[in-house]
């Protein structure tokens, strides 16, 4: 059994439950505890940093605190959170002006923190973690059939030391074979999906994301598999807003990687959320998976 | 008075350089590798290369009025190339931040009012509930445009991915949570 602290996030009480339903299932598949972190608050994410560095990096240091006590690796499944974390913890360690505040801060809270939380990332969890043939000797479904882009987005490779090359990652490719799937080559597999500036700059933003998919549709992807909810939501829930808005047909269902896992593992639809992927996989799972 | 800006010592990059990972921006060679990586140089007034530049220039307004880092997604790629070990991303942070500080909410970047309204919706709960943020969001900028959001916003609704009630901390988390941000507010930022 293997633990860690488990930062969910809070994309995972909203637009993506299913990453945080499928990972639990997944990680109890594969002996790993993820015991969520008690009490804990938004990570600040980059709006705040904007409005208040100093407030954003308390955010976070709150959580790490928290974490510490506990004294397992953090956790974050979604890759905002996992860069934000990570930040903090960097600036915390090379700026002892920053530090010092931090610590004053949390005081006030009556909690303290002294750097030491090791800040991680579900998808190097399960994929550098958990050996290939520990994730293969659980597979049970056939997934030869299904051709895979591994979208690993930006922010997942961010932070230094990256636990993967930063600009062509290898690790979801692996993991994705591992599970028996064919991985089909995807460009475009570290860039940005454009986050949040969904809302603000949606023109602009869309057409980042027609970009995404043109990328795995032209590779012949079967369906797109990502680490975060920002890169889900925008590639899932815009679809939609992509073909009306360049009139274009895309059809292309984006799953969590937790939920391509907790389908090779044979872990049932209901708990790996897949009713609520907007763009469905049904039928392409029911074509191309044998169970 | 020129010639003295273009040296590069000027107060707005003093200002830029101590803010944490704005340090190293004296350093620049002008190499243009940053623009050339970012998803968003040919809709940015400026690119991130002109934009430090401008900075180094002393040239302020041009620099804090721009759309230039309010179309910055923090993606990092710019950092990730840059060969004089720059964090252009941090730049264009630290000059969101004065921008706001400075110029209030501009109509044009729509991106500072959701960043305002994200903060203050952390400070109050904690959390970030989606759905009450969309509509606050749109209803301040642009209702028209809400009209273009709602398919997507419909979709994540009906699937079970955008919850009425929003999720918030427990009284004594957040009781925590706010006397360690009104510190760090009152500690007046960085
Ligand atoms: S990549 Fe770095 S050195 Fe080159 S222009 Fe951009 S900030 Fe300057
Ligand atoms: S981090 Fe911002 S400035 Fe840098 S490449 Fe990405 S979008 Fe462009």
């Amino acid at each position: 059994m293997k633990y860690y602290s488990y930062f969910p996030g809070c994309c995972m009480h909203e637009e993506t439950p299913m990453y945080d339903s499928s990972a639990r299932a997944v990680a109890k598949a594969l002996d790993v505890e993820l015991i969520e972190l008690d009490d804990w608050n938004c990570c600040g994410s980059t709006p705040y940093t904007v409005v208040d560095e100093l407030a954003a990096f308390c955010c976070c240091a709150r959580n790490l605190a928290l974490a510490e006590k506990r004294g397992f690796d953090l956790v974050a499944a979604c890759s905002d959170c996992y860069l934000i974390l990570s930040r903090t913890n960097q600036h915390f360690q090379h700026y002892p002006e920053i530090r010092a505040k931090i610590t004053e801060a949390l005081a006030a809270g009556g909690l303290e923190y002294h750097g030491t939380v090791r800040v991680r990332h579900i998808l190097d969890v399960f994929a550098n973690d958990i050996s290939s043939d520990e994730i293969k000797s659980r597979v049970k479904v056939d997934l030869s059939n299904l051709k895979v882009a591994p979208y690993y987005g930006c922010q997942v490779v961010r932070p230094a030391p990256s636990f993967d090359d930063l600009e062509n990652p290898q690790s979801l490719d692996r993991l994705t074979e591992s599970l028996g799937a064919k991985v089909v080559p995807y460009p475009l597999k570290a860039r940005c999906c454009g986050g949040s500036l969904i809302l603000s700059e949606d023109e602009i933003v869309l057409g980042l994301i027609r970009k995404l998919l043109e990328n795995a549709q032209a590779n012949s992807a079967d369906l797109i598999v990502t680490v975060c909810p920002f890169c889900q939501v925008n590639l899932d829930a815009y679809q939609g807003a992509v073909n009306r808005r360049f009139k274009t047909n895309f059809h292309i269902p984006v799953l969590f990687f937790t939920q391509l896992m907790g389908i090779a593992f044979g872990i049932d639809r209901k708990t790996l959320g897949l009713h609520h992927n907007i763009v469905s996989a049904d039928k392409i799972l029911k074509t191309l998976v044998k169970v | 008075m020129v010639t003295a800006k273009v040296h590069g010592v000027n107060d707005f990059i003093q200002e830029i350089s101590a803010m944490p990972g704005g340090e190293k921006i004296n350093l620049c060679i002008q190499c243009g590798t940053c623009s050339a990586s970012c998803p968003n140089a040919n809709k940015m007034d400026y690119t991130p290369r002109e934009l430090i530049a401008l900075a180094r220039a002393g040239m302020r307004d041009e620099v804090l009025s721009s759309n230039t880092m309010w179309l910055c997604l923090s993606c990092y790629l710019c950092t990730v190339r840059c060969p004089r070990g720059i964090v252009p991303t941090y730049i264009m942070h630290a000059l969101e931040h004065l921008s706001m500080r400075h110029y209030r909410t501009r109509p044009r970047v729509r991106t500072a009012r959701l960043y305002r309204l994200f903060s203050d919706t952390v400070h109050a709960f904690g959390m970030i509930p989606r759905l009450g943020c969309m509509m606050a969001y749109f209803l301040q900028t642009n209702p028209l445009k809400a009209l273009r959001m709602i398919r997507p916003a419909l979709g994540l609704l009906t699937h079970g991915r955008m919850p009425i009630k929003a999720h918030k901390l427990e009284p004594e988390p957040m009781k925590q949570l706010k006397a360690i941000l009104d510190k760090a507010e009152a500690m007046g930022g960085l």
